[in-house]
């Protein structure tokens, strides 16, 4: 009946947002996302750091401080410490030229730069092996000068550079090019020199977007596997890096000490993803030059 | 200070942006370079300043030859279209920022940066607004801000890209006036672009009429407005209609027939009119069409008419009509130009 219609207990009926789901579609993607992230993500994470504690953090600590170990830690750090200032260098040059120049060819150094990240990490440490090693032209001639590259730490070095180099550049280019060239152009109008409008306007206005790609590129080279096995030689305590350190204690059976180095890795994986988010939620209108 | 531009051409990757265009801008002057998009105003303005460089032709500031200073050495003061505010420096600090950046045997002392910075906000009409950051502020105070930090380093030639083009049609208005006074008293040589005919007649002393990288016509706005030089400027400035008409024996006729003006030079040509300047008339020899639509147009009304001899294709023309005249649709209407001007083909 009409009148029933009309009364006023009658709830009008609900209008649903468009682009939402129903109720059941929500929960059941919500707890297929949940599924997903644990099972990959969470568990592996947690197992990790339980199997590197299980026998107390005494065993954990000697794992850690033992020479083998520490010296791996050492390599880590220091290749770490050549590649990421280098490769800040050459991705903030590459992207200054993509982004704020016109030139032939462009598209290609963009794919070029991309490179690394396409081709398998074992290839990369091939590379260098064919470029270095005993066969090699230049190999033999570099080793009769002392100079050594393969299985030792320039070797490594190349490696981890040549892997890790798209991620500052990656970061950088599209924000360069969505700023464009309006500020340089004003601060060379007002008088400034190169340099000044290098350090006073472009690099302020990327900032952000520089440390990230910096953190992402420090986590790649601390982490880095295939390239390093291959030019390494897994020398211990001399050419060891940590993640070689750890396979090689994970073959010996000794799991204790492959986790608990493992789990410092791991760690350094969410110190930068912490790290990052900081970044995004303080600063998150300069990390995308305050353009939205 | 005088510029003068002389037979500048530019070209991106062989195509032609200016053609030999020359212009002498006197001290003191305000300068609107007007045209469409893609007529060469911008590049041009750009070129003054050293931002880019021309592939032939030379640019003069006073005597000195411009021509190959760097956009630094020439001292110009630039505002650009979006502002291009350092977002992460302060009101104060993008303004000093053209001071605070020469080399120190020509920078101000500390105190005197200060006090210049504060009496140009106080110029444009920000004072207190120093610690702002350009987010935090309007786009009019933003366009302020470009325009002191641009007098900043006391230029000797002020050039506006599209000084107007981002803000709200109320705010422009209230900065045109403004900036028509900040010139004023000022004195800048200021040279400005607008695709704006309004903005440029109202605002310049000269305006520069520009199409397809050329110079169609430099003048007042009385010049440009009521002796266009080109069809493109008569067309362009105001509104306008044009006809096709023939000169012979004095008479001027349209389509075969006399329309009741008169031209002393004989031959085919391009008969261009403004609606206002029109009369009605009801006499044989005039132009005459069916009235298609009819608008009121703030004080005055427009009415659009189809205008052909039997046989041939409708012309379409608008002529203003008195409030009171009894202007029907579908009606005929017959007029006379009471202004015009023929280009010859």
């Amino acid at each position: 009946m009409p009148d029933q219609l009309r009364s006023p207990s009658a709830t009008p009926p609900a209008f649903r947002d468009p682009a939402s789901e129903g109720l059941l579609a929500k929960v059941l993607l919500i707890l297929l996302g949940l599924a997903f992230l644990g099972f990959f993500l969470v568990l592996p994470l947690v197992s990790v750091f339980v199997e590197a504690f299980r026998n107390g953090f005494g065993d954990y600590y000697e794992a850690l401080i033992e020479p083998d170990a520490a010296a791996a830690i050492r390599l880590t750090l220091l290749v770490a410490a050549i590649a990421v200032p280098l490769n800040l260098v050459f991705g903030l040059a590459a992207s200054w030229a993509i982004a704020k120049f016109e030139f032939k060819g462009k598209s290609f150094l963009i794919t070029l730069i991309d490179l690394p990240f396409s081709i398998s990490p074992v290839i990369s440490g091939l590379v260098y092996v064919l470029l270095f090693g005993a066969n090699s032209a230049l190999g033999p001639f570099l080793k009769s000068y002392g100079i050594e590259i393969l299985f030792a730490v320039p070797g490594i070095v190349l490696a981890t550079v040549f892997v890790t180099f798209p991620f500052v550049a990656r970061e950088l280019i599209p924000l360069m090019q969505d700023q464009g060239t309006g500020d340089e152009e004003a601060a060379l109008s007002l008088g400034a020199s190169g340099w000044q409008t290098f350090w006073y306007v472009t690099l302020p206005n990327i900032k952000w977007g520089l440390l990230y790609g910096v953190l992402l590129c420090n986590a790649r080279a601390m982490g880095e596997f295939g390239a390093v096995s291959v030019v390494s030689g897994r020398i211990r305590g001399l050419t060891n890096t940590m993640p070689l350190h750890v396979e090689i204690l994970y073959n010996e059976y000794n799991m204790v000490a492959a986790f608990a180095v493992a789990s410092l890795l791991a760690f350094l994986a969410l110190v930068t993803l912490a790290l990052k988010t900081f970044l995004e939620l303080r600063f998150g209108a300069g990390a995308t030059g305050g353009r939205h | 200070m005088e510029v003068t531009i002389s037979n500048i051409r530019k070209e991106f990757d062989r195509f032609p942006a200016l053609n030999d265009v020359s212009l002498k801008i006197a001290s003191g002057e305000l300068i609107a370079l007007l045209g469409p998009s893609g007529s060469g105003k911008t590049t041009l303005l750009r070129l003054i300043a050293g931002l880019d460089f021309p592939t032939g032709g030379k640019i003069f500031f006073g005597e000195e030859d411009a021509s190959h200073r760097s956009v630094q050495e020439r001292n110009v003061g630039f505002v650009f279209q979006h502002y291009a505010l350092f977002r992460h420096m302060t009101v104060a600090e993008n303004i000093s920022f053209g001071l605070k950046v020469r080399p120190s045997s020509a920078r101000p002392p500390k105190a005197e940066i200060r006090r210049r910075v504060l009496e140009l906000l106080d110029m444009v009409q920000l004072g207190g607004l120093e610690k702002r950051y350009p987010h935090q502020l309007s786009g009019g105070q933003r366009q302020r801000v470009a325009l002191a930090r641009a007098m900043a380093i006391e230029p000797h030639i002020l050039l506006l890209d599209e000084p107007f083009g981002a803000l709200d049609a109320k705010v422009r208005k209230e900065l045109r006036r403004w900036l028509r006074e900040f010139h004023d008293r000022t004195g800048h040589t200021t040279v400005f672009v607008t695709h704006d005919q309004e903005e440029a007649l109202e605002l310049a002393d000269r305006v520069v009429v520009m199409s397809q990288g050329r110079i169609e016509q430099v003048g007042s706005a009385d010049d440009v407005y009521d002796r266009p030089g080109s069809p493109f400027v008569f067309s362009f400035i105001g509104e306008s209609s044009q006809l096709p008409i023939e000169v012979k024996g004095g008479t001027v006729l349209f389509q075969g027939q006399p329309i009741g003006i008169s031209e002393t030079e004989e031959g085919a040509g391009e008969l261009f009119f403004r609606p206002e300047d029109v009369v009605l008339v009801d006499a044989p020899d005039a132009l005459f069409g069916k009235v298609t639509a009819c608008r009121r147009l703030a004080g005055t009304r427009i009415a659009e008419i189809d205008i052909a001899n039997d046989g041939h294709a409708p012309y379409h023309v608008e002529v203003e009509v008195p409030l009171h005249a009894p202007v029907e649709l579908r009606s005929e209407l017959r007029f006379r130009p009471t202004r015009w001007k023929i280009f010859r083909k």
